[in-house]
């Protein structure tokens, strides 16, 4: 046990009980961020414990990040300092469920599948078909602003949201929102939270509007010789009546990447063999609804794609479905996990753009002879995933040249991205959070005034926020 | 107001793009809500440019600036409240760029709500949200407000509609918040700026996300002889899980003011109508409008009628859009609340407005989203005099105390401006209050936009400041 970890433990001890403050170095190793290992770990199990915990590190000049099932601490840039890891798992209550108003309000550290069994009684959910499913907790979803296949619905955790409690980085419990579906009561502060990575606060609770489970659900699989074509049925089915709950476009790789060793531990679920063919770009969508409404999906999918000069084209029904939505969610995750030096580039853009933005990104991983496969959202988000076969310092040279040079060009084609996840020891030569923003100086502003003396999560957010 | 304000604003915009009159001001010191307040001067810029050098003007001489759209707001959020200068943006009313294929449009604040969905319509797209004052509220007046509307229920309010916004803030600087692609990395300014009731910024120039028109549209009348079927009806849809794309009810005392202005068909003998609507492709909506309609009779509906065409769901439409202007022709003055409650406290929220009225002795209307709990109680009074206006507003405090006692909240899409700032503290601790306040001064430092909204003055909580206006007509 190292002296500094003992005097902050005993501290906080005091607050939570010494039976949740870990000291342990050896326990302490799952809760490192970047290169930082805090001293301590503290499992509090309520807000005002927590603005206690903050308060008390404001005073002592430390730093606090807080963590759920601790699955995507590597985004963001490393921290500035790091002292004291807030495990936020014993917040784990569904506060109020409301069923017949379809509104929820739940404790950040609760596990999202938990929260998926309690919604699935009542026959409802939450459109969060996020990675890490079977892990991850509300919060961390939440803060860390990870996305949906079924944003192409139901949009972003921000258009269901409804209100939060936190504490701010001065230790105040403060709130914002409410449980009504319609509400225009004071500033959206809550929005301010998605996505923040906890530099704004720590989150405690959530409110959201949940949604009815559809009646029964297909999905539509079709291969195309080139990107524009694959790109370009996205764009018919846009512009049609249709309105799929999912559109995902693959790159050739995800052909090997899906059937991979990592693939099959993160998600066992077998998938149809050859759904993915090994040199084609496919379009895939899932719908919902009655007989009628899902016999007109599949009868106008495969107009479209005949059309736009589709392969061939597959209908998956039952848990045929399951196991390839669930390697869409999983995308990050398996791409991850199929290289020592996976490099996660998020790009967005206008979605007519998109073949652009693959093909010139695409260029760019191979000019560097990095091997690369593409997932790209129908609503204009693509992960890119360069793939380098070693973790060395020749892979970073040519990762970082190949990613600025993908981020060049998103930029040229009005768009912007980010690289949520590489190597820790490569972000101080990747644009982790992409080329300057000219709004940075309000994002500045806003940091001041929830977290003034950067006790949360220093320095991981966009400019070292 | 110092002269040599007005002096700068003429030599900056001409002398034909400010007004300062006392009786050029007269239009300008009330809005769609029972507040008022007077600017000192009005001004039209043409360009951002234009406002950024009235903005820096402002700050030249210390003095309050208020945004103004065409001030259909109902909360006195576009209301110089400590007087200054009234930016009104019905000079700058263009739609800059529409993209079709990526569902996109860029237009200026002043660009009229309704004018987007006609300017796209021959595209087969519309701009969702559809407050009831659509065909004169503006684009900038809607982000300020975050409005919503009656197909807000399944399309969601302005906020989810917003991609980027230009913006001048209050110290002078242009900045663009947001992209037209989505995910921006970093904090979602936009969701911050987008429903600040003008406190943050003034909007330059908004990015919008178009929607495809439906396929297919079904419009339903189920008509009932008691309030509490029609509001058991609408706690029964939202619990089976059935989403439709507007759920408005009107009560029988509204219907009548209704029939006797627009006669939209609604039957004068009824004790409420569910105005319904579901959308989408034809496979669904014919099931979804079956699904319905069996809803509300198994809640012993009299009749559920279905528009045949577009002419009879027009018509249903206008009956609920023009009600507000219906129950104008009823009393001198009206006052419409905005409160909103979990949906399965409908039937005892209703109930407890009944009472309510009586007790204070007034006629209670009410028209509101029933789909999503956002209630618009009418309070009919006559504001010359006193007595009947401190009653009105004590009755109407009280179904929000109600409604907040349900879980619910203050306002749903009116907004809080200078009408309900001191409502505030019944959410909201003394700590969230500060740090909302904080959030403000962090882009408008020394008050100058907007000042005297949103929060509480130290005022004590309860006093009343609202004060009578004449002959009142207001929309929601």
């Amino acid at each position: 046990m190292n002296t500094a970890g003992a005097t902050v433990g005993s501290r906080l001890a005091d607050i939570v009980g010494p039976q949740h403050v870990i000291t342990d170095p050896a326990h302490l190793a799952p809760f490192t961020v970047g290169d930082k290992r805090p001293a301590v770990a503290v499992r509090p199990q309520a807000a005002p414990e927590i603005a206690e915990i903050v308060k008390f590190a404001t005073n002592e000049q430390l730093a606090v990040i807080a963590t759920g099932a601790r699955t995507k601490l590597e985004i963001g840039l490393p921290p500035r300092q790091y002292d004291i890891a807030l495990d936020m798992t014993r917040l784990d209550r569904v506060v109020v469920y409301d069923p017949g108003d379809l509104t929820l309000s739940v404790e950040a550290g609760t596990p999202l599948h938990k929260l998926g069994g309690i919604l699935a009684e009542h026959r409802q959910f939450l459109p969060l078909g996020v990675p890490y499913q079977a892990q991850t907790t509300i919060g961390g979803t939440i803060a860390s602003g990870v996305d949906s296949p079924l944003r192409q619905l139901y949009g972003t955790a921000r258009d269901y949201l409804l209100g939060m409690e936190f504490v701010t980085g001065e230790g105040v419990v403060s709130k914002s929102g409410g449980r009504v579906v319609k509400n225009v009561t004071g500033y959206d502060i809550h929005k301010l939270m998605i996505g923040a990575l906890g530099t704004l606060g720590v989150i405690t609770r959530i409110n959201f509007k949940t949604f009815p489970m559809p009646a029964a659900s297909r999905a539509f699989v079709a291969s195309f010789q080139t990107v524009e074509r694959a790109c370009g049925m996205r764009n018919r089915v846009s512009q049609s009546p249709l309105a799929p709950m999912t559109i995902e476009l693959f790159s050739p790789g995800v052909a090997d990447l899906f059937s991979s060793e990592a693939a099959v531990r993160i998600e066992p679920n077998p998938m149809p063999e050859h759904l993915f063919p090994r040199a084609r770009w496919s379009f895939t969508a899932g719908f919902a609804g009655n007989p009628n409404t899902l016999n007109r999906y599949e009868n106008d999918f495969r107009k479209i794609a005949e059309e736009c000069g589709a392969v061939d084209a597959t209908v998956l029904t039952g848990p045929q479905i399951a196991a390839a939505f669930a390697r869409k969610r999983e995308f990050v995750p398996i791409a991850l996990s199929s290289s020592p030096a996976a490099c996660i580039i998020k790009m967005s853009a206008l979605p007519t753009r998109m073949a652009e933005l693959l093909t010139a990104a695409s260029r760019a991983a191979e000019a560097n002879h990095l091997p690369w496969v593409a997932m790209a959202r129908g609503v204009g988000v693509i992960y890119f995933a360069i793939l380098p076969a070693a973790r060395n310092e020749e892979m970073k040279r040519q990762s970082a040249h190949a990613s600025d040079q993908i981020l060049a060009a998103c930029a040229a084609l009005g768009g912007q991205a980010s690289i949520p996840s590489c190597p820790a020891e490569w972000k101080s030569a990747l644009k982790v959070w992409g080329l300057e923003r000219a709004d940075f100086a309000e994002m500045e502003k806003l940091k001041s005034v929830f977290d003034p003396r950067g006790v949360l999560s220093p320095g991981r957010f966009v400019g070292g926020l | 107001m110092d002269s040599h304000v007005i002096d700068d604003l003429k030599k900056l915009l001409g002398a034909d793009s400010v007004l300062h009159r006392p009786e050029e001001l007269l239009l300008y010191e009330y809005d769609g809500s029972v507040e008022i307040a007077r600017p000192n001067c009005v001004v039209f810029p043409r360009n951002t440019k234009d406002v950024v050098g009235i903005v820096q003007i402002a700050n030249r001489h210390q003095t309050p600036i208020v945004g103004r759209g065409a001030g259909t707001g109902l909360s006195g959020g576009a209301l110089a409240r400590q007087g200054g200068i009234l930016v009104v943006f019905s000079r700058m009313n263009r739609i800059l760029a529409v993209d079709a294929e990526n569902q996109r449009a860029t237009v200026q604040p002043g660009v009229v709500n309704a004018d987007v969905s006609v300017a796209v319509a021959h595209l087969g797209l519309h701009f969702a949200p559809d407050p009831s004052s659509q065909r004169a509220s503006t684009i900038g007046g809607n982000v300020s407000e975050n409005s919503g509307g009656p197909h807000t229920l399944a399309y969601g309010v302005t906020t989810n509609h917003v991609l980027s916004l230009e913006v001048v803030l209050p110290t002078g600087e242009l900045v663009r918040l947001g992209s037209p692609a989505l995910d921006s990395p970093g904090y979602d300014l936009d969701g911050l700026f987008v429903g600040s009731e003008g406190t943050l910024a003034l909007v330059t120039e908004i990015t919008v996300k178009l929607t495809r028109n439906p396929e297919s549209v079904k419009t339903l009348l189920a008509i009932f002889d008691t309030v509490d079927d029609a509001t058991e009806t609408v706690v029964d849809i939202t619990a089976r899980g059935i989403t439709p794309a507007a759920c408005e009810m009107l009560d029988g005392w509204t219907i009548r003011a209704v029939e006797a202005y627009v006669h939209a068909g609604f039957p004068i003998d009824c004790a409420a109508v569910l105005l319904l609507e579901v959308d989408g492709l034809r496979e669904a909506v014919e099931q979804h409008a079956e699904d319905i309609a069996d809803v509300c009779r198994l809640h012993r509906a009299r009749e559920v009628r279905v528009a045949r065409d577009e002419h009879e769901r027009a018509l249903l439409w206008k009956g609920r859009k023009n009600a507000f202007g219906a129950v104008g022709r009823l009393s001198p003055t009206y006052y419409v609340q905005d409160g909103v409650i979990p949906r399965t406290k409908l039937p005892a929220t209703l109930r407890r407005i009944t009472e309510i009225g009586t007790k204070y002795g007034f006629e209670i209307g009410n028209i509101f989203h029933a789909g999503d709990g956002n209630l618009h109680p009418i309070i009919l009074f006559d504001a010359r005099e006193e007595e009947q206006f401190r009653r009105a507003v004590a009755s109407a405090d009280e179904i929000i105390g109600f409604c907040i006692e349900m879980g619910g909240s203050i306002t749903g899409e009116h907004g809080v401006g200078m009408e309900k700032d001191r409502l505030m503290p019944l959410l909201f601790t003394e700590d969230d209050l500060n740090l909302m306040r904080r959030v403000r001064d962090a882009f408008n430092p020394a008050g100058l936009l907007n000042p005297g909204k949103i929060f509480p003055t130290t005022k004590g909580c309860g006093e009343i400041h609202v004060r009578p206006l004449p002959v009142g007509a207001a929309r929601a």
